[in-house]
């Protein structure tokens, strides 16, 4: 009896650690980062590297500004939101309230399938179509740019915008819709002004997810943006925080390298507050 | 006979929100059609069995891509093999054993945070930990055990939702019968979440193929032909990572495109798979 007891308190055991090696990897994580980002950030000083305006990391004089990079992932990241949250969101509520089963599967599929299709292929076909695209279109000498960069991303956050906000649409009570088509409402007013306001705090949601991943996207953009150091203009070649840690990783040395982990922390920071958000919205709507 | 009597501004909103909808369906599912159909088209052509057979030679010129695809084949492999049991563990702890309902907040929590964060920074902690701190070197298994990392919440969240499905009446049955806790889960819990479990490596077999930035510093670049023991402890470049270098490195579009067909025909295989799992086991569970 006695041995049986100290068995399951084993096997008890096992599974706490194995519960807790998800926390474990998390602060590994947090750690690491924090450990290689600091140092480069004291030699350089906080404030010359968060707000410096030039990257040349392999002159004879090197200088470690981050600024461009700060910039371009913000910009590129609100370019892809404008982009793709309207679009996303319209289809969202005509899947969720309009569009007949057959269609609404249908769509689903496809729209899983964009998100399943790995980031190199987008970038490929970024590479090819949109990138000569944008250089006939705009007279440009090179269509690497900002722009083709803010044109993927809003193609890849679109499967995660429609699948979080058709949740959050599906889930509003059919009375609240029922009351407002009673009242004289047309469908389409109903949804948009009755459907909507409700599932807002899920609508809000996909879009902070949204930004996590489009702030967060590495070889699409790479392949696509130009990868200069440049401070962000819609038709410069530009280089997002993570194709930055991403080029000069594999030849990096000394300073250099430690300002790449520092770039790493910075990126990292900025996902903690949008996870951080992303948990606000996802709570919020728990406690309605 | 209602919309006689609506004002024409209201008839005008209703006719700009149906058509921009409509538009909006129109770009997500021409977007879908035209990349798979342009892969297909740019890509296909291009594989022969040639490629598919053989590995590169700097001799002959000829590009092939069986290393590659061998590569991601262990890594697959190496993967589920390490995240199935702490997955489906840290699972069964969480639905089955916690008791300290703070604890239980923490391990969720970590396990969203593991999954909000982006690859390219698992790629570098994975380079700093495993092939330098641990000294594995630039390595498939690194790589692995940084996708490891990776897909937990996956496994753990699939694997959580179909444990809260195992009615709890068959755990009481079990313990009225006299089992021991360990007896009913493998008995009794985990032959009700193989459901979860399935999906979950799925959903992770998706994600590794597709994925790439985590890679690059963890598993490298090679494309040297080997067992699944030797290849484990060397640098290998899977099919994402080629289809990368080739296009960007070595301006090979045509392999490139190849590469990306062969992905598309997967992940069309994987999208495919969950979905028949799922339908199986909603009818199966309704029986």
């Amino acid at each position: 009896m006695k041995n049986k007891k100290a068995f399951e308190n084993m096997i008890h055991g096992i599974f706490l650690m194995l519960g807790l090696i998800a926390v474990g990897c998390v602060l590994l994580i947090t750690v690491y980062l924090v450990i290689a980002g600091i140092p480069a950030i004291r030699e350089i000083g906080l404030f010359k590297f968060l707000f410096g305006k030039t990257w040349e990391s392999t002159s004879a004089n090197p200088s470690y500004g981050i600024l461009p990079f700060i910039l371009t992932s913000i910009y590129g990241t609100a370019g892809a939101i404008i982009i793709g949250v309207p679009i996303g969101f319209l289809t969202a509520v005509y899947l969720s309230k309009i569009a007949p089963q057959k269609i609404k599967a249908a769509v689903g599929t496809a729209v899983s399938l964009l998100a399943g299709i790995p980031s190199v292929v987008y970038g490929l076909v970024g590479m090819l179509v949109l990138v000569p695209g944008i250089r006939e279109i705009f007279h440009l000498a090179d269509g690497a740019s900002l722009l083709a960069a803010i044109i993927v991303l809003a193609i890849m956050i679109l499967p995660s915008i429609i699948k979080v906000s058709v949740t959050a649409l599906d889930a509003v009570p059919k009375e609240y819709e029922d009351a407002s088509l009673a009242l004289g409402a047309t469908p389409v007013e109903t949804y948009f002004k009755v459907s909507v306001p409700a599932a807002k705090s899920g609508i809000a949601a996909a879009v902070v997810l949204g930004i996590g991943r489009a702030i967060g996207e590495a070889m699409a953009v790479m392949m696509v943006s130009g990868n200069v150091a440049n401070m962000p203009g819609l038709f410069q070649s530009v280089r997002f925080l993570t194709t930055a840690v991403a080029s000069e990783m594999s030849y990096s040395s000394g300073l250099q390298r430690q300002a790449l982990f520092s770039i790493a922390l910075v990126l990292f920071l900025f996902i903690m507050l949008i996870n951080a958000t992303l948990n606000f919205f996802l709570k919020g709507k728990k406690g309605d | 006979m209602q919309n006689s009597k609506i004002s024409k501004a209201r008839k005008a909103y209703i006719s700009i929100m149906k058509a921009l909808m409509w538009l909006s369906v129109a770009v997500t599912c021409s977007l879908v059609a035209f990349l798979i159909i342009y892969v297909f088209v740019k890509g296909i052509p291009n594989i022969s069995w040639g490629l598919l057979s053989e590995k590169p030679s700097y001799l002959s010129g000829k590009i092939g891509i069986l290393p590659d695809i061998l590569n991601t084949v262990y890594i697959v492999i190496a993967t589920l093999l390490i995240v199935l049991p702490i997955g489906v563990g840290a699972a069964i702890y969480l639905t089955e054993y916690a008791q300290n309902k703070k604890l239980v907040n923490i391990i969720e929590y970590a396990a969203e945070t593991l999954s909000g964060i982006p690859s390219i920074i698992y790629g570098l902690v994975g380079m700093l930990f495993f092939c330098q701190f641990l000294n594995m070197k630039t390595s498939l298994l690194a790589g692995a055990l940084t996708l490891v990392i990776m897909n937990l919440p996956t496994i753990m969240r699939t694997t959580q939702e179909s444990l809260k499905t195992v009615p709890q009446s068959y755990r009481e049955g079990a313990f009225g019968l006299g089992a021991g806790k360990w007896r009913v889960i493998h008995t009794v819990v985990l032959p009700g979440c193989v459901d979860g479990i399935i999906t979950g490596c799925i959903l992770s077999v998706g994600r590794i193929l597709g994925e790439s930035a985590a890679l690059l510093f963890t598993a490298g670049f090679a494309h040297a032909l080997n067992g699944i023991i030797d290849g484990l402890s060397s640098s290998g470049c899977t099919l994402t990572v080629a289809l990368y270098v080739y296009a960007k490195e070595q301006g090979e579009f045509g392999i490139a495109f190849a590469i990306a067909a062969i992905l598309m025909i997967l992940t069309l295989i994987i999208n495919l798979s969950a979905m028949l799992v799922e339908k199986y086991f909603r009818k199966r569970r309704n029986v």
